[in-house]
C-alpha cells in the first residue's frame, strides 16, 4: 500500500521553554495516520476546540514542525525536502482554510489569488490557457466567472469568496485537499454547495480530502471514516456510520447526543446540567474522566489503549477492554482493512 | 398572527395558560434603514410579531437578513448610521420607541434585556464578575448594602449554573461557556419580561452549547418571560423555539410554530433552507439554495427572492409579498397564496453542483454593488 501523506508518531508540544513556568500543553499525543495513495477517500477529523485537529492539519501541511514522530509525503520527510520537492508537495497538498475573510489581501482584485499559482508553477503556456483554467474550475464550483473576476474580495460574500477558495485549491489538480472548517462561517445555504463540490472532487477526479471540522452531521454526509479527537488523544475512530450512528467512546456518545437536529420531534439529548467544570489539567489516565459518565477508577490511573470493539473501529475506552487493542498505531490501517475486509497486520512499531 | 401563537407549545406548558394571556411584546411594521453612502438600505422592513409571557420565538436568516438589527433596534441601541423609521415596539401599552431617552434607559435590563452575541468580548477585562453584575443593579434600583449585593448575586449565578464564588473571578478565569452564562445572569439579574438573546451559543462547542441553552429555557421559563432568540442554527431553534420566524433581506417572510415550520413550510426560502440542512437520519446528495442572496442596496423590484425561486412566475418580480395569514396558522408573504392551499412538490433537481451552475448562469442577478468606498 502505496502511502501518500504519512504521519508517524507525532506528538506536538507547545510551551514549555527553557525559562518557563508554565506547564507544557500537549496538543497532539502520538497520533500515527497515513493517507492512502491509491484509494481517495474522505476522512473527517472532528473535535471540540482545544481537541488539536487544527494543530493536526498545520502538522500534515508542514506548516508546523512535529515534536516527535515525523510527517513524510511520498516517502519522504516534509521537514527535510529539497526546495524542488517541497514546491511539489506544496503543489500537490492543498489548504482551504476556516476563515474567507482573512485569506484575501484587500488590496487585489481575486484575480490574484487565481493567476498567482498558474505562475508559481508554470501551469499554463500561455495568458489564454490561464485564463481558461481559471474560467473552468470558477465554474466547477457554482461561480459564474464574470461575476467575480475582476472584483475586489470586499466585493464579494463569503460563501463566494470561500467558493474561490475552492476553486484555486482545484486549479491546481492536487492529490490532498486538507480543508480546515471550510463552511464554519458560510450561511447554511450555501453550505451544501461548497460540501457538495468537495465530495465530488473525490468521487470524480480522485481527490483524497481531509475535512476539519466540529460538526458532526456535514462528516456525516460527506465523509466516509471519521477521527475524533479528544485533548490531542484518538478518542474513537472508525466508519462514519458506525462511529455516529453507533458510538462507542462516551465522548462521542456525548458528542452525537448534543447535536440539535433540525427536527422538532428528536428531543435534544446528552450533554447533563453540569454546575462549573473546573479546568482539569491532569495529564493521567484517561483525559475524559473528568467529564466521563462511565468513569471507573481505573480510567483515572492509566491510560486507556485503542481497543478494537469492531475489526474496524477503535474507541480508547476501557469500556470495551475485553476487545483486542490495535497492533497497528496507524489509524489508518483500521480504516483501510474495513474497506478491504482484512485486518492489516502490524508493519512498524511505535517509535516511543 | 394570534392562531399562530394559540397553537404554540400549548402541549408542553399545559398549567400556563399563556393563550388568553395579553402579549408583552408587539412589534408592528418596524423600519431601520441604514444611511450609506451609496443611498439608504432598509436592513429591517415592515416587520411585525407579537409575543406572550414565556414564548420563545427565534428569528432566523442567513447573515445580513436584518435579524441582529431587528432584535437591536428592540432595544432601541441602534446605532448612527442606523435609524429606526417606522413602526412601534409595545410593551405593556408603551411604545418604547417613543419613550424619552431617560424611560428607555430604565426600561432596559429590567424590563427588556439583551443577551449580547459573544459574550467573551461584552464583559469588561478589568473587571470582576460580582461587580459587573451589582452594576445593573446599582443603577436601576440605587445604592444598597454590598452584603445584600453579594447575596442576589450568588442567587443569580446558581440559577444559571455556576458558584456564587464565581463573583471574585475576571473574565479571563472563565471558560466560554461560563461567561455566557454570566452574560445569562446579567440579563436576567431584573426579572425582565423579554429577553434577546443575540446567537448567546455562536462560539460554543456543541456540548457546551447545549448545557447553555437548557440553563437559558429553564431561566426563562422560572421567569415566564418571552425570549427572542436571533440565530442561524436551525437545528437549534428547532429544539428550543416555539415559534419561528425566518428573514430574507430584512423581511419576516414566514412566522410559523416551530412544528408548523418544519413540517409543512410554506415559503418557498423556508423549503430550501430547510431541504439543505445535513442530517444524520439519511445520506442524501447536499443540494444548497442557488444563486445569492441580494444585497439590500440594490433589491430586486419584487419579491427579493424571487430570483432564486425556483416557484417564481412574473407578479413575483413586479410586486412585493405581503404577509397573509393561511388556515395552518403560518404566517408568510408570497404570491403562490392564497391561490395554493400549501407548497407545490418541485422534481428534485439533478446532481448537486451541475444544478446549481446551471441555474446561476442562468439566472440574470444585477451584480453587487460596491458596498464601501
Amino acid at each position: 500500500m502505496d502511502k501518500l501523506l504519512e504521519i508517524k508518531n507525532v506528538s506536538k508540544h507547545f510551551g514549555g521553554g527553557f525559562l518557563s513556568r508554565k506547564p507544557i500543553n500537549v496538543a497532539i499525543d502520538d497520533i500515527s495516520l497515513s493517507i492512502d495513495a491509491e484509494n481517495p477517500t474522505i476522512t473527517a477529523i472532528a473535535g471540540e476546540s482545544g481537541s488539536g485537529k487544527t494543530t493536526l492539519a498545520r502538522l500534515m501541511l508542514g506548516f508546523t514542525d512535529p515534536t516527535l514522530g515525523s510527517v513524510n509525503y511520498q516517502g519522504r520527510d516534509v521537514q527535510d525536502m529539497s526546495s524542488d520537492q517541497r514546491t511539489q508537495f506544496r503543489r500537490e497538498v492543498q489548504p482551504i482554510f476556516q476563515d474567507p475573510f482573512e485569506v484575501f489581501n484587500p488590496f487585489y482584485r481575486v484575480d490574484h489569488v487565481m493567476e498567482m499559482p498558474i505562475k508559481m508553477y508554470g501551469l499554463a503556456d500561455s495568458k489564454e490557457d490561464a485564463k481558461r483554467m481559471i474560467v473552468e474550475s470558477l465554474e466547477m464550483v457554482g461561480l459564474r466567472p464574470g461575476e467575480t473576476l475582476g472584483r475586489f474580495p470586499h466585493q464579494l460574500s463569503g460563501g463566494q469568496r470561500q467558493r474561490i477558495m475552492v476553486a484555486r485549491a482545484l486549479m491546481l489538480r492536487p492529490k490532498l485537499i486538507m480543508a480546515d472548517e471550510p463552511v464554519s462561517m458560510v450561511d447554511a445555504s450555501l453550505r451544501a454547495t461548497i460540501l457538495g463540490s468537495l465530495k465530488k472532487f473525490n468521487e470524480e477526479l480522485g481527490i483524497s480530502i481531509v475535512y476539519i471540522t466540529h460538526d458532526l452531521t456535514t462528516a456525516y454526509q460527506i465523509c466516509e471514516n471519521i477521527i475524533i479527537l479528544y485533548k490531542g488523544r484518538v478518542a474513537e475512530a472508525g466508519p462514519v456510520d458506525k462511529v455516529i450512528k453507533d458510538p462507542k467512546h462516551p465522548y462521542t456518545q456525548l458528542l452525537v447526543s448534543s447535536i440539535p437536529l433540525p427536527n422538532p420531534d428528536t428531543p435534544w439529548g446528552g450533554g447533563q446540567r453540569v454546575v462549573t467544570q473546573a479546568a482539569d489539567s491532569t495529564t493521567k489516565g484517561c483525559l475524559f474522566a473528568s467529564r466521563c459518565a462511565a468513569v471507573m477508577p481505573k480510567c483515572r490511573e492509566q491510560v486507556p489503549d485503542r481497543f478494537l470493539p469492531d475489526s474496524d473501529r477503535t474507541a480508547a475506552c476501557f469500556l470495551h477492554e475485553d476487545n483486542p487493542s490495535m497492533s497497528n498505531p496507524d489509524i489508518a490501517s483500521l480504516l483501510s482493512a474495513g474497506k478491504n475486509n482484512k485486518v492489516e497486520t502490524a508493519s512498524s512499531s511505535p517509535a516511543s | 398572527m394570534t392562531n399562530v401563537a394559540d397553537t404554540a407549545r400549548t402541549d408542553q406548558k399545559e398549567n400556563m395558560d399563556t393563550s388568553s394571556a395579553a402579549p408583552v411584546i408587539e412589534v408592528k411594521d418596524l423600519e431601520v434603514v441604514y444611511e450609506t453612502p451609496n443611498g439608504a438600505l432598509k436592513a429591517v422592513d415592515g416587520v411585525s410579531f407579537s409575543l406572550r409571557p414565556g414564548e420563545r420565538l427565534a428569528l432566523v436568516g442567513e447573515s445580513g437578513s436584518g435579524k441582529t438589527t431587528l432584535a437591536t433596534a428592540l432595544m432601541r441601541l441602534t446605532k448612527a448610521p442606523g435609524r429606526i423609521t417606522a413602526g412601534s415596539v409595545v410593551m405593556n401599552g408603551r411604545n418604547l420607541l417613543e419613550a424619552s431617552d431617560k424611560d428607555m434607559r430604565s426600561m432596559r435590563l429590567s424590563e427588556i434585556a439583551l443577551m449580547p452575541q459573544g459574550a467573551m468580548n461584552s464583559l469588561n477585562p478589568v473587571m470582576r464578575i460580582g461587580e459587573q453584575i451589582y452594576d445593573g443593579i446599582v443603577a436601576h434600583e440605587g445604592k444598597q448594602a454590598r452584603a445584600k449585593l453579594v447575596a442576589r448575586a450568588t442567587e443569580l449565578l446558581e440559577r444559571v449554573g455556576l458558584e456564587g464564588s464565581v463573583q471574585s473571578l475576571y473574565p479571563h478565569e472563565l471558560s466560554g461557556g461560563m461567561k455566557q452564562r454570566v452574560a445569562m445572569a446579567i440579563a436576567t439579574s431584573l426579572s425582565p419580561t423579554v429577553i434577546v438573546a443575540d446567537e448567546p451559543t455562536s462560539a460554543l462547542d456543541v456540548v457546551v452549547q447545549q448545557q447553555v441553552m437548557v440553563t437559558l429555557g429553564e431561566v426563562q421559563e422560572g421567569l415566564n418571560a418571552a425570549i427572542i432568540l436571533v440565530g442561524h442554527d436551525m437545528g437549534l431553534v428547532a429544539q428550543f423555539a416555539d415559534l419561528i420566524g425566518v428573514m430574507y433581506a430584512g423581511r419576516l417572510v414566514e412566522l410559523a410554530t416551530v412544528q408548523n415550520l418544519f413540517k409543512n413550510p410554506q415559503h418557498p426560502y423556508t423549503r430550501l433552507l430547510i431541504d439543505s440542512l445535513p442530517t444524520l437520519e439519511e445520506k442524501s446528495d447536499l443540494i444548497g439554495i442557488p444563486g445569492l442572496p441580494p444585497t439590500l442596496l440594490n433589491l430586486p423590484p419584487g419579491c427579493a427572492f424571487a430570483p432564486r425561486c425556483p416557484y417564481a412566475f412574473e407578479r413575483c418580480s413586479d410586486e412585493i409579498p405581503a404577509a397573509q395569514s393561511l388556515p395552518s396558522g403560518t404566517n408568510t408573504a408570497c404570491h403562490l397564496y392564497p391561490e395554493h392551499s400549501e407548497l407545490p412538490t418541485l422534481a428534485k433537481s439533478q446532481s448537486t453542483a451541475e444544478a446549481i451552475i446551471e441555474s446561476e448562469l442562468k439566472m440574470d442577478t444585477t451584480p453587487p454593488e460596491e458596498t464601501r468606498g
